[in-house]
């Protein structure tokens, strides 16, 4: 099977001026559909430029990507910002659901800026948020959802569109332990019943634990690719 | 995105705010309704001053007789009876221009009937003047040459009078009125006329022929005419030729020379009447340009509202782009939130100027002149605003780097 994510040599670098920086120094990887896959790595390891480039919200300064067979390294920002439409779901760690703005009119964001009618949208919406179990909250606010209940509005969010991809940046990073449990195991769900692909951030090793194949990265440099030890599982890593 | 799709994600947008979409809004509310109360308000000042300028007659000159001079003493304008009954008679013949051409007299007096009294103006004048003024009398009828021949003691009174001496809807006609003690009788009541452009009642009067008034009234010399002569042109158009005929008829009669001053004065009323009309309008303008001015004041406001509404909501434009919005998709929300905002501000600021005008204009007691046109104009030229001061927000937003933004705190 082609691989949904190709990188091949990718360099970033951040000209600051007096020094550049070398975030990313040549990083290859490449991951196949219906893989769940979690990168790890202490803060200033490269892994968040990473995750930039994989969402298409930056681009490379050198190397090329494809994503789902199109090389997108050398896209301009509006063909960048359809392909996160299309091809991308987001979950951030800090949600960033619309204030003062339902559930469902959050969920509806993404379908906006793809000209989906109205009715479409608020059918695609109330599905996706039955989905993560929350069809009894789709009118709810923000502020009335628990954290939780938040970051499964954000998956629903992401999951909308149906993407190939979903990247989550420390999804559990603001949930307490036993929530962050029930959004793993939601994900472990996701990726098994439908086959999307998760490329998921942390610097957790007991959330990285759900994922197949972990990379690590040190220094703007994958230091370690390994798949999980069959022997573990990860309701053992949490215990 | 439909552009109904874009106005309401801006609509959302706004009432997740409504408090500050209010108060923002205001500057343009506030602006739209002094442009329309202020352009309503100039035209009803000038329909009403040229209705006074109607109801006087539009093509009126009038001739006031000369200065005395008594040492360097110098009177004013009238003190020196100059204009003579044969002048009257040249100017009403020998002018095609003139139609008309009445004698003005006019003394204060104390007039009674049925045991009351009231002070008034009585003027003596002929028939000539109440078709000079398109004055009719509403009852009874005015009086002729017979009367003017004959010297009759006959008289017209205005409405204040009748309503001052006999009380209202009372018709006097064939009654007796004493003026200064002599019995003159009622023939006639001038149609009520209102106040003129000066603000004095035109009814409170009392008309008797003009030979009356100077054999029972006030004497004077024989040829002099004591008061002013009031002339009629053919048209308003000819006015101005009657003033350069009459200057040059009573030159002649004068024997003023070439390089001499008059010993008269030709005053035109429509020329009058223009120039206050002209002062009404640039009045309407200087208004209506401030109130402008306060709408660009009001677009600034906006600008400003929404400078810090691209601050605040920093991460939402990160989240959008991120999501799959576009740099123009970003640009046309934001610009849209404004355009809507102002236009909402224009609507109301129409809405409130109406009804400022009409409080104002029933204040006044002017007509209430509102130009759909002009509404229509506010609230487009209040969008116009919105998508100007708009514009430099949106822009901001829309070069909003994604990454940067969605870490925004």
């Amino acid at each position: 099977m082609d691989p949904v994510i190709r990188l091949e040599e990718i360099t970033r670098v951040f000209d600051t001026g007096d020094v550049q920086v070398h975030a990313l120094r040549g990083v290859s990887l490449q991951v196949s559909p219906g893989d769940c896959l979690a990168i790890m790595g202490a803060s200033g390891s490269g892994k968040s430029t990473l995750m930039n480039i994989l969402g298409c919200l930056d681009r490379p300064s050198s190397g090329s990507y494809h994503l789902v067979g199109e090389d997108v390294a050398r896209l301009s920002r509006n063909q960048l910002a359809q392909i996160r439409n299309r091809t991308i779901g987001f979950v951030f760690q800090n949600f960033n659901l619309l204030a003062r703005t339902s559930a469902l009119e959050n969920v509806e964001l993404p379908l906006l800026y793809r000209g989906v009618s109205a009715r479409d949208r608020r059918r695609l919406a109330a599905s996706a948020l039955e989905r993560v179990g929350l069809a009894d909250r789709m009118h709810h606010g923000p502020s009335q959802l628990s954290g939780g209940q938040q970051q499964r509005v954000a998956i629903a969010r992401a999951l909308v569109g149906s993407p190939s991809v979903i990247l989550a940046d420390e999804p559990t990073g603001n949930l307490d332990s036993k929530t962050s449990v029930e959004i793993m195991q939601f994900f472990r769900g996701l990726v098994d019943d439908t086959g999307v692909t998760l490329v998921l951030v942390t610097h957790e090793p007991d959330i990285a634990a759900w994922a197949d194949r972990m990379v690590e990265m040190k220094d703007g440099l994958i230091v370690r690719d390994r798949l999980r030890d069959q022997g573990t599982s990860p309701s053992e890593v949490t215990a | 995105m439909t552009t109904v799709q874009t106005i309401w994600v801006a609509c959302r947008a706004l009432l997740r705010n409504k408090m500050r979409s209010f108060l923002t809004t205001l500057g343009i509310v506030i602006g739209v309704a002094a442009v329309i109360s202020m352009s309503a308000i100039g035209a009803g000042a000038r329909a009403r001053v040229s209705s006074m300028f109607e109801s006087m007659g539009a093509n009126i000159l009038i001739v006031f007789s000369g200065s005395s001079r008594q040492g360097g003493m110098r009177g004013g304008q009238g003190s020196q009876p100059t204009l003579t009954w044969a002048d009257l008679d040249r100017i009403r013949e020998d002018i095609p221009d003139v139609r008309y051409a009445a004698p003005m007299m006019g003394i204060g007096a104390q007039v009674m009937a049925e045991g009351q009294n009231w002070q008034t103006q009585v003027r003596g004048t002929t028939a000539d003047y109440f078709g000079i003024r398109n004055w009719p009398a509403a009852s009874g009828e005015i009086f002729g040459d017979v009367d003017e021949d004959a010297g009759a003691k006959v008289a017209v009174v205005g409405q204040t009078v009748v309503n001052n001496l006999f009380g209202e809807d009372y018709n006097p006609v064939g009654q007796l009125i004493r003026i200064n003690n002599i019995p003159f009788s009622i023939i006639g009541v001038a149609a009520k006329k209102g106040n003129n452009a000066w603000g004095s009642d035109e009814d409170d009067v009392v008309f008797v022929p003009s030979s009356t008034f100077r054999a029972k009234l006030q004497g004077g010399l024989q040829q002099f005419i004591p008061g002013t002569i009031m002339v009629g042109a053919v048209s308003q158009e000819a006015t101005g030729s009657a003033k350069t005929a009459i200057e040059k008829l009573l030159r002649e009669r004068h024997r003023i020379r070439p390089g001499n001053e008059d010993d008269f004065t030709v005053r035109n009323m429509s020329e009058m009447a223009s120039a206050q009309q002209e002062g009404a309008r640039t009045m309407t303008s200087l208004l209506a340009g401030i109130a402008l001015v306060s709408l660009i004041v009001g677009g600034i406001g906006i600008m400003n509202i929404m400078l810090v509404s691209v601050t605040e909501r920093t991460r939402e434009i990160g989240l959008r782009m991120a999501l799959g919005a576009k740099p123009a998709a970003i640009l046309i929300q934001f610009v849209t939130e404004a355009v809507v905002l102002s236009v909402i501000g224009g609507l109301l600021g129409v809405a409130a100027g109406i009804g400022a005008a009409r409080y104002l204009v029933t204040t006044f007691d002017w007509p209430l002149l509102i130009e759909p046109m002009f509404s229509v104009i506010a609230v487009g030229f209040s969008g116009i605003v919105g998508v100007v001061f708009g514009l430099y927000p949106a822009w901001k937003a829309s070069r909003l780097d994604p990454i940067q933004a969605l870490r925004f705190e």
